[in-house]
């Protein structure tokens, strides 16, 4: 795997990336064994199948209710926010994001960081910008600080560092913090990180964290977590930026227990997860503790695309549990770097087109066999196979002839067109089908033994001497 | 099965049985074997001449304007109420789920659509749910391993039947593989457009079929047979052996086979 920050053109070297990831035993190892592990754990949370498609059906509704008033709820989660007392900020795109969270930054005199995890903040990149405005921008959360020191990106959006051995762990630790002897103990490694972090959070003047549900009503932050760094960093500097993409909000407070438990039990399999935060004001007067000022960052980047396109509109009902990647063949023979993107696995490639656009995605939405494990274990339902379906039609179809979505048609070649339309003229002609497949049956032995990457690993296709019609008339 | 026989529609006369274009060209003889079983059953079989290819091809590979044209061809070749039988998860699945929102743009088409899709039946889904079909095993022990198609197992939504009726031989003992439910990686375009990919995932697939020891792999689905007998084929010719390693067919033949043919 690559030991460089990726930057972010997935559709170049997708292909060699993926490769070399197949052909690599020990990752092919690892990556079923975690995969294996997450699907078992997440199967024994759901022993009653009519539960769990009752609870799949309720997490849908809800988060569809969200995305129908999606315009409304976000008027009234500013309103709520603001009442009380929660700065809100609207970014268009990364980098008006970034620029607003440098801003508040620089506002406090804010140098040192402390960050919970965040896929968003992955998303714009934002450490990048951090370290060239001079602040230090610590993840705190074990796994992305694990990749912060290797100079990595996050391979799974629930367990980052899922693509780390222990052993790269402990060289990793033993090179990077001052002081540290190499052990493969994976408890005192913990500690390590701790101490580190321990420091930092006394240290931090500013701390970021994303935002699972933003509740409209009440004007409420939920910040699912295990590792409690994201209570840290979110009460102990002066000053919280939370980011999250718009497409999070919820209507009602009771909307959240569900979303809550569908999400631990889909994701990790756990019943409940060790931190539930609730965020709903700055420190008050009179309180002991929490940040003095509390900001929450709306980010666009390009999510309004899918919104305005009612079957693509399904996409921002993710919750992210990932639980699409750790059942998806795919993503568990190729890992999450081979995508180049921030989002991997089937969500991936299905929400990485609208905030990339599709020049730069193309490749992804073809990279599934349509196998449609993704869609039956999603909490809220979405279809993603049909999804890759239709952005595999926005991609291959004439530019300017499918639906306005950034990039239509990058995938469009006159070649490929003109195949399938040669197909179709032929299947769609019963005579023109009969005397096709009448001369591939009998002139069989002219198929070639090459036949691209389908013979790279099996014996070539070849049609059969007689047709199945052929059968049928010489019974009568 | 006592449930299940009170709320079985009533038996067909009559079926139109829709081959595919893979089981017409590349599997012909378990189009027959499928044939012969449902005939044997009493059941006449029409098999429309006229009748080509789904049209899943081109629509899972974003060529819509293709898919449909090829679709609606087919939409006229079943006049007669009787229920539409095809041996394949996938294709009866295009028919059934996809063909309605393909012609979403046309009312008439997609009154036609629906109602040629309410009509589909997977093979083994038919010969259970409809036909409520008793087999009784003539041969000996031997021991298979069942490869169910995703379409089938998450599209239509009938991995069960394959194995009910395999249950049904009582001297066929059937394996358990390992990682059963995961695709085998065929996925039409896919397996030339991403080969490594496509290659991890059957390589994966043929070996947990063949750590079971069954004597060979049977599917409802030819496009899978196609990807796991031809790796299979290919690893065996890499590694020298002259005999298959891991032979396979379609359900419909072993099943035919294993109940004395098509008398
Ligand atoms: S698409 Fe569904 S399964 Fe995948 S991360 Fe989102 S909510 Fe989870």
């Amino acid at each position: 795997m690559s030991e460089k920050p990726l930057h972010f053109m997935p559709t170049e070297g997708f292909r060699e990336r993926s490769k070399a990831v197949v052909e690599n035993e020990f990752l092919q190892k690892s990556f079923r064994a975690a995969m294996d592990f997450l699907m078992t754990k997440r199967a024994a949370q759901f022993p009653d199948a009519d539960e769990l498609e009752s609870l799949r059906r309720l997490g849908e509704r809800i988060r569809q209710n969200s995305l129908d008033k999606l315009p409304a709820l976000l008027t009234q989660l500013e309103t709520n926010l603001t009442r009380n007392g929660i700065h809100v900020h609207w970014a268009e795109n990364a980098d008006q994001a970034n620029a607003i969270i440098l801003d508040i930054c620089k506002k406090h005199g804010a140098k040192r960081m402390v960050k919970g995890k965040s896929m968003v903040s992955e998303e714009i990149e934002f450490n990048h910008a951090a370290e060239a405005a001079g602040v230090e921008a610590i993840e705190t959360d074990m796994g992305e600080y694990i990749l912060q020191l290797a100079g990595e990106k996050p391979s799974h959006i629930i367990m980052p560092a899922i693509h780390k051995t222990k052993q790269q762990i402990a060289k990793l630790f033993a090179e990077q913090i001052p002081g540290v002897a190499y052990t493969e103990d994976v408890d005192a490694l913990i500690q390590i990180g701790r101490t580190v972090l321990r420091q930092k959070f006394l240290e931090a003047d500013i701390g970021l964290s994303g935002v699972n549900f933003a509740v409209a009503e009440t004007g409420t932050l939920c910040l699912v977590e295990n590792e409690g760094n994201g209570r840290l960093s979110t009460t102990a500097p002066r000053v919280h930026v939370a980011i999250t993409g718009i497409e999070k909000v919820v209507e009602k407070l009771e909307h959240v227990p569900p979303l809550f438990s569908l999400l631990t039990r889909s994701a990790t399999g756990q019943a409940v997860t060790t931190y539930f935060n609730m965020i709903s004001k700055p420190r008050q007067p009179g309180e002991k503790d929490g940040p003095e000022e509390v900001h929450l960052v709306l980010l666009d980047n390009g999510r309004t695309q899918p919104y305005a396109d009612e079957e693509l509109r399904k996409t921002l009902q993710c919750i992210r549990c990932g639980a699409c990647m750790n059942h998806c063949p795919v993503y568990t023979h190729i890992g999450g770097h081979a995508y180049g993107t921030t989002y991997p696995g089937p969500i991936g490639e299905i929400i990485s087109p609208h905030l990339m656009g599709l020049e730069a995605t193309a490749t992804l939405p073809s990279a599934s066999s349509l196998c449609g494990a993704c869609g039956e274990v999603c909490p809220v339902k979405i279809p993603i196979p049909d999804l890759l379906v239709r952005l595999r039609s926005e991609i291959n179809s004439k530019p300017g002839s499918g639906s306005p979505l950034q990039g239509q048609g990058a995938g469009y070649s006159r070649l490929m067109t003109a195949v399938w339309r040669g197909w179709a003229a032929i299947y769609a002609n019963p005579a023109f089908y009969r005397l096709y497949s009448w001369l591939v049956s009998r002139f069989n032995w002219l198929t070639p033994a090459g036949q691209g990457g389908w013979t790279s690993v099996r014996t070539p296709l070849r049609p059969a001497p007689k047709r199945l019609r052929d059968l049928l008339a010489e019974r009568e | 099965m006592t449930e299940a026989a009170t709320c079985r529609p009533p038996r067909p006369q009559a079926v139109y049985f829709f081959a595919t274009c893979v089981v017409d060209q590349f599997f012909p003889g378990a189009g027959l074997d499928a044939i012969r079983l449902l005939e044997r059953e009493g059941i006449t079989v029409h098999f429309p001449e006229n009748q080509t290819c789904c049209g899943q091809p081109a629509y899972t590979s974003g060529f819509h304007d293709e898919a449909r044209r090829v679709a609606r061809a087919q939409l006229e070749l079943f006049p007669e109420p009787w229920p539409i039988v095809v041996p394949s998860g996938s294709c009866a699945g295009m028919m059934k789920h996809h063909y309605p929102a393909l012609f979403a743009a046309d009312p008439a088409l997609t009154a036609k659509a629906v109602a040629v899709s309410a009509r589909v039946y997977e093979f083994t889904e038919f010969l259970v749910t409809v036909l409520g079909i008793t087999l009784e095993d003539r041969g000996g022990p031997t021991k298979v391993v069942l490869h169910t198609s995703c379409s089938a197992r998450r599209e239509m939504g009938v991995h069960l039947t394959g194995r009910a009726l395999l249950g049904q031989l009582n001297q066929v003992s059937v394996a358990q593989q390992e990682h059963e439910a995961e695709c085998c990686g065929f996925g039409g375009t896919f397996s030339v457009k991403h080969p490594e990919i496509s290659g991890a995932m059957v390589q994966d697939k043929v070996n947990a079929l063949r750590a079971t020891g069954a004597e060979r792999v049977v599917s409802a689905d030819c496009g899978c047979l196609m990807n796991i007998l031809g790796h299979a084929a290919w690893k065996d010719r890499q590694e020298g052996r002259t005999r298959p390693s891991l032979p396979g067919e379609h359900i419909a033949t072993f099943l035919l086979k294993r109940t004395g043919g098509a008398q």
